[in-house]
């Protein structure tokens, strides 16, 4: 800021100059306005320095009118100066101390030079400008603080001794120049006056003039004073709102503010300017029929007063109107002054001559030209005709040509590893059609069930509801087609694909082929006989060796021995309690039949048959043997022999067994001499072995290895095979040994049979299996059959032929063929034969046991129904 | 010391299959530019045999991909194209959002686009291959082409579709490829013999597109899918024209992408349709056709291939006359007739055809032309009639294809109530298939449908109508379960029983030899059979019970069916025969 000050103060001089002398007058007046009139000669001198030029050079010109004056203000200017930065120094001094002196000193060169610029002419002006301009600077800096500097100066004048006398004659000199100030500033200002006027300046005289008659006359003369001082600026400033003629304090404020009150504002001495008085519209009307003056009078909205436009306004209205210059002196058409010459001068300013440069082409342009021309051909850009065919290009379709050269040849590339390629779609059947036959549409029913499956869409039978159509133009579109098309894409790249073989085999193919049953031929085929008799379940059966009788027994507590040919209960035996078991002597040179009554063990001789071996039964079993062995208390507890007299020998019965538990079963040993009896709850005495020669018994156990289901003499080797409820263990008598294990695999043994090669064993579980075991094999069944759909009580082999039976309660008898072969490499072939299912049902009892004619290929049943069937 | 030992899923199904996580993060792809990959090279996820090592010991259940397809995808150079992408829609994104459209439109001009040649060959290493994998992509082709413009489909695919599909249509005409048809409540069904390959087809019904809700259907991903087939199709389209010796890409004389076509559906549908009528040029008109010269087959000594290739022989001969079983026909197609597919079925078959020519544009004739023989209708009826030529209902044209050959029109007339439409698809190789009556007389001549013969005999009379029902039944139940037939025989017997019983009464009784009870027979084979069922392997056992209850529910099917039928049909007989009723008591009257 302060450089382009200086810029334009050095072209301003003698404006300048006129200003500080106008500055200069309120200070040494030191008026009543002292504070007002300085800070108002500051504004405006920054508002000079901001403002324009043209006025300056008039300025310039008129000083150049006026020299005498002129050279005198510069003086004045000079001595102004000079004692304002002296007392700029003298303020400093307090701060600077011992530096004054030589600040005086420069003032007083300073002094010297402008008395020297005193004498010169206006040729060496600008020289003399540049000195007071810079001490200016400091002036119009320090002007600011001049009121406190002033002060100061007195207060230092009175209180500071060491001032010297330069000092006091300075200020002397000072208030002399100030004097002489006065006196031309007051001639300037008079000559101004009269010399100039302005137009504005003559509209606010005009304007004061009206507006005088209500102001006071003090206020009157202040104004004037100011208007005096406004008038010289006028020229000068014409925006400035401190130019304008302000009676009124409010600012610039829209006045409608004041429409409440009676006052419009307030004047500078803070009274109240009250609103003239207004008339109503008949005044009004009054007014404009009878002032000749009321077109040109107009209301002045910050007084609120009338105001006549003179002559001179309205003209200047006029000349604004009309797009004049409002200044009627302005010559539009004055000669042209050349303020720069517009003639060539023969020598240039500039000395050097054009650059080799500005001749050649530029090479940063070449540059960028190479490099388009580059970027063209390597079509990196490209012109707009080739866009265009590009685009053309692109618009087109895909090119097609042959891919494939054969039909069957691959090239060879890589390729998906092993595809599997997607099944297809299924094509559709009669149901889809728009017209199908009848039969396909659904009914009721199956539209409620189709509906019902909403939720689980993939259960229905078919994925849409046929419809039928009468005619192919009343088929609608298929409203889920896009939601199937898209359901197939979400299969083909979703859907996890896998190899699947696929079983093209007829259910059949999987039952295994078996020899025809009819080729297996002599087996149990029809019923040939019903032995009725027996008034409650049958539970056991067996049947003389020879073949000629069998003996049943069951709840009706009577053994009844019945003869096989003609199907004649010839014995009927009460046994005195529910019979269990029944098994005939092997030994054919003996007739006797073991029961198992409850807890008795009966040795029956039934007296049917041939007399010599029944007499001859009978007359060994009355010996009793006599031996010196003592009986263990163990064996003695579980079992006492007793020899059968009265009626129990009148009815066949020759000794009885007494046990200590309930006897499930009895069975022989094939040489008929020892025979074992099973009471699943003895616990570790549940097994007994009594030897018929001796009347003895045996415990072959001390410990109990679970409930013993049944036990069974191998028909050759001296084992016995022990049934627990889950396993078959098979013990060797003599060595007193386990030999083996069988592992049942099932839950609950019923009844066991051995083959009568004695490798191969059939055991009957409550949980519709039979196993069958090969010895020789393993421990684990070699096959399981389930031909029963319940429990299996009995099975059976037969002892000439490859047969077996089993009996189970779902009533049937089933007949199969077990063929062992003596070739240890062939397994044993089994082949149901024959299911026989003619016994009714008691009590969920169906047969209850199973057994074959010891010579021919016939089948015997006891069953629930108490009746047993054979069947041939 | 540190035992070295073989790591668990180090070798084996664990490391064969990879999650799709790992996938992804192995080929540094996105899920959807992943997706994208995957259905353009045909990549599909694989079921492992053992989910659980294959899944390395992860619960649940995870989308699997073979290593080896992951690494095939590794080295496709669609990957690069794909990635291009995504930097040049974050480029012109960011130029629109710095509002630099010139950058934009410099990055739109350069758009990176796929080239998907070299995976069609890669997916399809010959000719037949791609033949084979046909359907699905003729299946979308006519989807996309009936397509209006939609957010995710270009509009430029649509109509690629729409013109690659009339290519193959007409390429099918010129091969006389087409075998079968049939008309669904779904769309038209086509089955065509390209190379000894089937092809089958689904062209949707009139204005099939509706719109989808957003998570129903993924239009985007459908898109991709047609982006892929599209080029197939083109490739396909080729070498069939080339086989054919026809110009690739054809001259169809109203195909251009004209603004009219563009903004009018009906106008291109009605050019596109009319195109199909004209025959496409040949390459070398002196050529002759090589699908016209008669295959001489050889003849191999061979005793079971002898009857083999008398069947062949047959087929061949059936197929021939099959190909010109249109021929020497006019027919004019009625303006309510669907004519995109009919006028493709009978130019497969060499008919002329021709519609209004004031309505749509490609009529080759006029209705007033007295040479045509048939005309195609689908209303009740008409008022001006000639007398030259029948007036038969569409189904007529795919029912005669379907039988292939020129069935009697009576049943087809303007008019008549049609009867039923069937699929030439089902197949009854399979013994348990319910096959309709109509469907029997078609295939023996001598079966008579029941409505025949009732007609016949509610003629001469109706007492005995009871018994004639009941063979009627006999007759449609012939493959029925055997339990029912055995019953029904059952009755038959004691029916004979009774019979014998009265001649008996009247006559001398003859010496007879027993004969075995064939039923007894076959019961005790039955049982023998049940005790062998019980002898299957405990591995066979539940398989073996599933197919039995699988077959018992097919019976049951067939039961069904045959049970509507017949109460159907007595219900129809009813209707009838009061109707008859009616009519005798009004001519009495």
């Amino acid at each position: 800021m302060k450089n382009q000050r200086k810029i334009v103060k050095r072209k301003l001089n003698n404006t300048l100059t006129e200003n500080n002398v106008k500055k200069e007058e309120p200070d040494s007046t030191k008026s009543i306005f002292e504070e007002e009139s300085d800070s108002g000669a500051e504004d405006l001198l920054s508002t000079e320095v901001n403002n324009n030029d043209e006025s300056s050079d008039e300025e310039v010109n008129e000083n150049e009118d006026v020299p005498v004056s002129d050279t005198e203000q510069d003086q004045i200017v000079f001595e102004s100066d000079d004692e304002e930065s002296d007392l700029s120094f003298e303020t400093d001094s307090d701060d600077l101390g011992l530096d004054y002196s030589e600040s005086d000193e420069e003032s007083i060169s300073l002094n010297e030079s402008s008395d020297e610029s005193k004498d010169e002419n206006l040729e060496k002006k600008s020289k003399n400008f540049n000195i007071p301009t810079t001490s200016k600077d400091n002036v119009s800096e320090k002007l600011k603080r001049n009121e406190s500097s002033k002060t100061n100066i007195n207060i230092k004048n009175t209180s500071d001794t060491l001032q010297t006398k330069k000092q006091s004659k300075k200020q002397k000199k000072t208030n002399k120049i100030n004097k002489s100030d006065e006196l031309n500033i007051g001639e300037v200002q008079k000559d101004k006056v009269q010399n100039k006027k302005n137009l504005k300046s003559d509209i606010e005289k005009s304007k004061r003039k009206d507006t005088k008659n209500n102001t006071e006359s003090n206020i009157n003369n202040e104004n004037n004073d100011k208007t005096i001082a406004d008038q010289e600026v006028d020229e000068y400033e014409y925006d400035s709102s401190d130019e304008e003629d302000i009676r009124n304090t409010v600012g610039n404020i829209p006045m409608k503010w004041y429409d409440e009150y009676d006052h419009i504002g307030y004047n500078w001495d803070g009274k109240k300017i009250i609103k003239p008085q207004k008339g109503d519209q008949l005044d009004n009307f009054l007014k404009r029929m009878e002032d000749p003056d009321f077109w040109r009078t107009i209301k002045d909205p910050q007084t609120g007063q009338d105001v006549v436009l003179s002559e001179a306004d309205i003209d200047l209205i006029t000349r604004i109107q009309k797009r004049k210059i409002p200044d009627i002196t302005f010559d539009e058409y004055g000669p042209w002054i050349e303020w720069f010459t517009s003639e060539v001068m023969k020598t240039p300013l500039r000395k050097f001559p054009e650059h080799k440069r500005s001749f050649l082409p530029s090479k940063p342009e070449a540059r960028k030209v190479s490099k388009l021309v580059h970027a063209l051909k390597m079509g990196w850009i490209k012109s707009t005709a080739e866009l265009k065919k590009e685009r053309e290009q692109k618009t087109n379709e895909p090119q097609f040509y042959m891919l494939w050269q054969s039909d069957d040849q691959a090239e060879e590339m890589r390729r998906i590893h092993k595809h599997i390629p997607a099944p297809k779609r299924h094509l559709p059947g009669h149901a889809e059609s728009y017209n199908p036959p009848p039969e396909y549409l659904f009914d009721n029913k199956e539209l409620k069930e189709w509906n019902k499956l909403q939720t689980t869409p993939w259960k229905r039978k078919l994925h849409f509801i046929p419809q039928k159509y009468n005619s192919l133009r009343e088929v609608p579109a298929y409203p889920k087609y896009v939601k199937e098309r898209f359901q197939r894409c979400l299969d083909l790249y979703l859907c996890p694909r896998a190899l699947k073989m696929r079983l093209t085999i007829e259910p059949e193919a999987l039952v295994p082929q078996l020899p025809s049953p009819k080729d297996l031929q002599p087996f149990p085929t029809t019923m040939s006989m019903v032995f009725k008799g027996h008034a409650d379940m049958v539970r056991s059966i067996t049947a003389e060796p020879m073949g000629q009788y069998i003996a049943s027994g069951g709840d009706d507590m009577n053994l009844k021995i019945w003869e096989i040919a003609t199907g004649r209960c010839i014995k009927t035996i009460p046994c005195g309690g529910i019979i269990r078991s029944v098994a005939w002597c092997p030994n054919q040179s003996l007739s006797l039949i073991a029961v198992a009554a409850e807890k008795k063990v009966l040795l029956i001789n039934p007296d049917v048959g041939d007399h010599l071996i029944t007499n001859k039964t009978n007359q060994l079993l009355e010996i009793i043997p006599q031996s010196d062995v003592i009986v263990s208390e163990r064996v003695k507890t579980a079992v006492q022999w007793e020899q059968a007299e009265g009626d129990y020998w009148t009815n066949g019965i020759r000794i009885i067994l007494n046990h200590f538990k309930i006897v499930k079963q009895v069975t022989w040993h094939g040489k008929g001499d020892y025979f074992a009896t099973v009471m699943p709850d003895g616990q570790n005495r549940s097994v007994l072995i009594n030897q018929l020669s001796k009347r003895r018994s045996q415990l072959p156990f001390t410990r109990s290895k679970g409930l013993i289901q049944c036990v069974l003499f191998h028909p050759i080797r001296p084992y016995l095979f022990v049934a627990t409820q889950r396993n078959v263990r098979i013990y060797d008598l003599i060595k007193q040994e386990m030999i083996k294990k069988l592992l049942s695999n099932s839950q609950w043994i019923s009844s066991m049979a051995i083959h009568p090669g004695g490798d191969n064993i059939l055991v009957g579980t409550y949980d519709r299996k039979m196993l069958w075991f090969d010895l020789d094999l393993s421990t684990k069944p070699y096959q399981t059959l389930r031909l029963h759909g319940t429990g299996v009580r009995g099975v059976a082999f037969h002892k000439r032929y490859p047969l077996f039976a089993s009996g189970a309660d779902d009533r049937g008898l089933i007949v199969s063929h077990g063929m062992v072969y003596n070739d240890l490499l062939q397994n044993a072939l089994i082949v149901p034969l024959k299911r026989l299912c003619n016994h009714e049902s008691y009590n969920d009892f169906g047969i209850l046991d199973v057994m074959f004619h010891p010579i021919q290929p016939w089948v015997f049943s006891a069953g629930a129904d108490s009746t047993i069937r054979m069947y041939t | 010391m540190v035992v070295i030992g073989k790591k668990k899923y180090e070798s084996g199904e664990g490391a064969q299959f990879m999650s799709r996580k790992a996938a992804l993060k192995k080929l540094q792809l996105t899920l959807k530019d992943f997706r994208r990959l995957c259905i353009l090279k045909g990549i599909y996820p694989r079921e492992p045999r053992n989910r659980k090592r294959a899944q390395k010991g992860q619960p649940g259940i995870k989308t699997l991909y073979h290593k080896k397809d992951i690494q095939f995808l590794m080295h496709e150079p669609i990957i690069w194209k794909l990635r291009e992408l995504k930097v040049f829609t974050r480029k012109v994104e960011r130029a629109k959002a710095l509002r630099e459209f010139s950058d934009m439109k410099r990055y739109l001009s350069n758009h990176p686009t796929l080239k998907l040649d070299h995976i069609v060959k890669e997916r399809y290493p010959t000719f037949i291959d791609a033949l084979r994998d046909l359907d699905d992509c003729l299946t979308l082709c006519f989807l996309f082409s009936t397509f209006p413009s939609l957010n995710h489909v270009p509009r430029d695919q649509s109509l690629l579709c729409r013109r690659l599909t009339v290519e193959f249509l007409h390429a099918v005409i010129a091969a006389k490829a087409l075998r079968k048809v049939f008309v669904s409540i779904k769309g038209y069904y086509y089955q065509a013999e390209i190379k000894g390959q089937t092809i089958n087809w689904i062209v949707p019904h009139h204005f099939g597109f509706e719109p989808q809700a957003k998570n129903d259907v993924d239009f985007k991903m459908m898109s991709i899918f047609v982006e892929f087939y599209i080029m197939m199709l083109g490739f396909v389209n080729f070498r069939l024209y080339h086989t054919l010796n026809l110009y690739y890409p054809p001259k169809l004389t109203t195909h251009d992408n004209s603004e009219k076509i563009l903004v009018d559906e009906e106008a291109y549908v009605s050019e596109r349709i009319a195109a199909l009528n004209v025959p496409l040029i040949n390459l070398d008109s002196t050529l002759q056709n090589t699908e016209d010269e008669e295959l001489e087959m050889d003849q191999f000594t061979n005793e079971s291939e002898a009857t083999k290739l008398e069947e062949a022989k047959i087929e061949a001969d059936k197929i021939k006359k099959l190909k010109i079983l249109f021929k020497d026909l006019k027919v004019f197609l009625n303006r309510e007739v669907p004519r995109e597919p009919l006028v493709f079925i009978l130019r497969c078959f060499g008919a002329e055809v021709s519609w209004d020519k004031l309505l749509f544009v490609g009529a080759s004739f006029d209705e007033n032309d007295e040479t045509i023989t048939h005309h195609i209708v689908d209303r009740p009826n008409m008022t001006k009639q000639y007398i030259s030529r029948y007036y038969v209902q569409p189904q007529w044209v795919f029912d005669s294809v379907n039988a292939r050959e020129l069935l009697p029109v009576e049943k087809y007339l303007m008019g008549c109530v049609l009867p039923p439409h069937l699929s030439p698809f089902s197949d009854n190789q399979h013994d348990q298939t319910y096959i309709p009556p109509e469907e029997r007389a078609l295939m023996d001549p001598d079966f008579r449908l029941n409505d025949e013969e009732d007609e016949s005999e509610e003629e001469t009379e109706n007492e005995n109508e009871k018994e004639e029902n009941e063979t009627g039944e006999e007759d449609l139940e012939k493959d029925l379960k055997e339990e029912i037939e055995t019953n029904k025989s059952d009755e038959v017997n004691e029916k004979e029983q009774e019979r014998d019983r009265l001649r008996k009464k009247m006559k001398v009784k003859t010496g007879e030899v027993t004969k075995e009870d064939p039923w007894e027979k076959k019961r005790l084979e039955k049982q023998e059979y049940r005790l062998r069922e019980r002898m299957i392997k405990k591995k066979h056992r539940k398989l073996y019970r599933s197919m039995m209850e699988g077959r018992k529910e097919r019976a049951k099917q067939i039961w069904l069916l045959c049970k509507k039928r017949r109460l159907h049909d007595t219900a129809e007989k009813q209707k009838r025969k009061e109707e008859r009723k009616q009519k005798k008591i009004k001519l009495a009257e």
